[in-house]
């Protein structure tokens, strides 16, 4: 995959040289301060480019999955497998088992796990080694369901398009408001396990303002996914960035 | 806990420094961390104190400039720093804002030996 795109080339090349300027300290003249000014993360950031840029070539749009443990982002997967018209790949970043793969090989979807032991997020590496086993030329979509944790995942680019960030109903109220930074990486916030609002505290309406204080043109839906025009509205909003990608 | 991978590649960014400067060591280390980087600097801290003891940065000590979050409104073109999470000019209740700062972490200077 990455033979034609240059990938094993080193990239030290590119590294700052130009923001750098020298401060030699006259009393210590063995030691010297040096300006960087560089991102801490961006061998990361390069990377994540790097993974659009396979994307973009296949023409596939990729999707960030992120949530706590347990909100429904392989359910979701499962639900959109049996209505969805474009086709997706999967890469799993449930790291301890290769469970999630199962379950949506088992519904036909081309899933690979990624497999590097008990990290807390996926980064932009880890999701280039899943590209490569994946057939882009086969897939509209590529999503990446990153490891459950409303953390850790923020800080890093893993090379999709677009995020969308799953809060299910029994976590409970001031999920968006504690977690501002993942939420505001969201390009849509999906409010998942809605028929379960019924059994409890939870004011859906309080929190989605919250979610446009934070972010004010994030896009929302609420998913159950028992209901399929639910997750068909997932799906149309998906499928008009798909649009976007040609 | 992600803040021991950051540290792993902050320290990996002062070993390539070192080396192109042909330093022996790192005395200092000075980041900026923005407010809504996504990491805790008190753990930040605690990560890289645990982590100089094998690497080049033995010696150093580590510096922390708190980035709070910066926007220019792209409809009055005042820039501000915004103390709570919402996102809305303070000049003229703009929501169509630009974020210039505090949402990265950088390695900022480094004093070499
Ligand atoms: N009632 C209800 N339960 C749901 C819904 N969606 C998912 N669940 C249940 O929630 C549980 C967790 O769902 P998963 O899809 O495995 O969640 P996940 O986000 O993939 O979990 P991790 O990968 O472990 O982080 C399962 O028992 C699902 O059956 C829903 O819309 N309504
Ligand atoms: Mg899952
Ligand atoms: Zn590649
Ligand atoms: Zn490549
Ligand atoms: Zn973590
Ligand atoms: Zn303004």
């Amino acid at each position: 995959m990455c033979k034609d795109c240059g990938c094993s080339v080193t990239e030290e090349h590119h590294h700052h040289q130009a923001h750098e300027t020298l401060h030699h300290n006259p009393q210590l003249n063995d030691s010297k301060t040096i300006d960087v000014i560089t991102k801490i993360l961006h061998k990361n950031d390069h990377e994540a480019a790097h993974n659009r840029e396979h994307l973009d070539k296949n023409h596939v749009l990729g999707i960030n999955l992120m949530s706590s443990p347990g909100s429904g982002k392989t359910s979701l997967l499962e639900a959109m497998a049996e209505l969805a018209d474009f086709s997706f790949g999967v890469i799993e970043g449930d790291l301890e088992t290769n469970k999630d793969a199962e379950r949506l090989k088992a519904k036909g979807i081309e899933a690979y796990q990624i497999q590097t032991g008990s990290a807390c997020h996926l980064d932009a590496f880890m999701v280039h080694k899943g590209l490569h086993h994946m057939d882009l030329n086969e897939i509209d979509i590529c999503f990446v369901e990153n490891v459950g944790n409303l953390v850790c995942p923020a800080s890093y680019d893993v090379g999709m398009h677009l995020n969308i960030v799953l809060v299910s109903i029994p976590e409970g109220e001031d999920k968006i408001a504690k977690y501002p930074v993942m939420f505001r990486k969201a390009d849509l916030i999906l409010f998942t396990k809605t028929d379960l609002l019924p059994y409890f505290e939870y004011d859906i309406e309080a929190e989605k303002k919250t979610a446009r204080t934070l972010k004010p043109n994030v896009d929302i839906l609420e998913v159950n996914t028992k209901d399929p025009q639910s997750i068909k509205k997932v799906i149309d909003w998906i499928a008009f960035k798909q649009r976007f990608r040609n | 806990m992600h803040e021991y991978s950051i540290v792993s590649s902050l320290i990996a960014l002062c070993e390539e420094e070192v080396g192109r400067h042909k330093a022996a060591s790192v005395s200092r280390v000075e980041v900026k961390i923005g407010v809504y980087s996504g990491v805790e600097p008190h753990l930040l801290e605690v990560a890289f104190d645990t982590f100089k003891e094998r690497s080049i940065c033995k010696n150093a000590d580590f510096i922390m400039h708190i980035q709070p979050l910066k926007v220019r409104c792209c409809s009055c073109g005042s820039e501000s720093e915004l103390i709570t999470s919402r996102y809305r000019c303070p000049e003229c209740e703009s929501t169509n804002l630009e974020v210039i700062d505090g949402e990265d972490m950088y390695l900022m200077r480094l004093e070499l030996e």
